[in-house]
C-alpha cells in the first residue's frame, strides 16, 4: 500500500534507525567513519548481515556444545561454567 | 490489533526486560542443557544433539525476553509447533495475516529474518529488529562463553 509510510514520519523512522546502528559492532562501520550516519539502505543491509552471520554462529556453537557434551562430564564441570559466566 | 503510537515505541526500545540479564538466560539455558542425553541408552547422534541445542537456544532466548516482544512470541510459536505432536485444535485467534506488500528489498529480507516480522508495520518492525539483535547477540556471548570454559575444563583434566 502505498499510503503505508505516510502514517510514520521520516523523522521517527531515522531515529530508530540510528538507535539500529549503535547495536552493530564497530567491524561494520569500516566504512563510515568519516560520516556519523550511514544511509538508512546500508544499514538495513549491515544489519541483515549481522542477524544472518549470528545465526550462523548460533548453529557452530551448537555443535561445538554437542560434541564438547559428549567429551567431557559436563554436569561435573557445570561449577565452573556458572563461574566464568557471572565473571564475565 | 491494537495500533501503538510513536511514544509507546520509544518507550519501550529502551526500557530492559528484568527477566533478560545474562546469568538468567545461562541458568535456563544450562538448565536445558542438562536434560540433553549424551551417551547411553536414548543417545543420538552428534548432530541431532546440535540441532536440539540450537532449538533450545532459541527457545532460552525467547523465553527470557518475555512475552512483549513479537519476535520472542513468533519463535515460542515455532518452536512449540512441531509436526506429528497431537491433533491440532482449531483456535479462534484473530491474527493479523495481511502480508505486508513488499517494495523495498532490504526490508524483505529483515522481515524473514526476524521472526514473526511479516505482518508488523515498518517502524515496528526496526524496533523488534533491534531488540531481536541485541538478544541474539548476548545469546551468542553466552554460548561462546560456556563452549570456552567447557572446553578449558576438559583440557586440564
Amino acid at each position: 500500500m502505498s499510503g503505508r509510510r505516510s502514517r510514520i514520519s521520516e523523522e521517527e523512522i531515522n531515529e530508530l534507525i540510528s538507535k539500529l546502528q549503535i547495536l552493530l559492532p564497530d567491524n561494520y562501520h569500516h566504512r563510515h567513519r568519516g560520516s556519523s550516519r550511514a544511509s538508512a539502505a546500508t544499514l538495513l543491509k549491515e544489519t541483515c548481515n549481522y542477524i544472518k552471520s549470528l545465526h550462523k554462529e548460533v548453529s557452530e556453537l551448537s555443535g561445538q556444545l554437542s560434541e564438547l557434551m559428549a567429551a567431557t562430564d559436563f554436569n561435573g564441570a557445570q561449577a565452573e561454567v556458572l563461574q566464568s559466566i557471572f565473571r564475565s | 490489533m491494537y495500533r501503538r503510537s510513536f511514544k509507546d515505541t520509544k518507550s519501550s526500545l529502551g526500557s530492559p526486560n528484568p527477566n533478560f540479564s545474562k546469568p538468567m538466560v545461562a541458568l535456563r539455558f544450562l538448565r536445558a542443557l542438562s536434560l540433553v542425553r549424551c551417551s547411553g541408552p536414548g543417545a543420538r547422534s552428534p548432530s541431532y544433539r546440535a540441532r536440539g541445542i540450537r532449538r533450545a537456544a532459541y527457545a532460552c532466548m525467547a523465553a527470557s525476553a518475555g512475552p512483549r516482544r513479537a519476535w520472542s512470541r513468533a519463535l515460542l510459536r515455532k518452536i512449540r509447533r512441531r509436526p506429528g505432536r497431537g491433533l491440532r485444535r482449531p483456535r479462534a485467534v484473530i491474527r493479523r495475516r495481511r502480508p505486508v506488500g513488499g517494495g523495498d528489498p532490504l526490508e524483505v529480507a529483515l522481515r524473514r529474518l526476524v521472526p514473526g516480522g511479516g505482518c508488523m508495520e515498518y517502524c515496528r518492525l526496526l524496533e523488534e529488529a533491534a531488540d531481536y539483535v541485541k538478544c541474539l547477540a548476548m545469546q551468542v556471548r553466552l554460548m561462546q562463553t560456556i563452549v570456552d570454559s567447557a572446553s578449558h575444563v576438559n583440557s586440564i583434566d
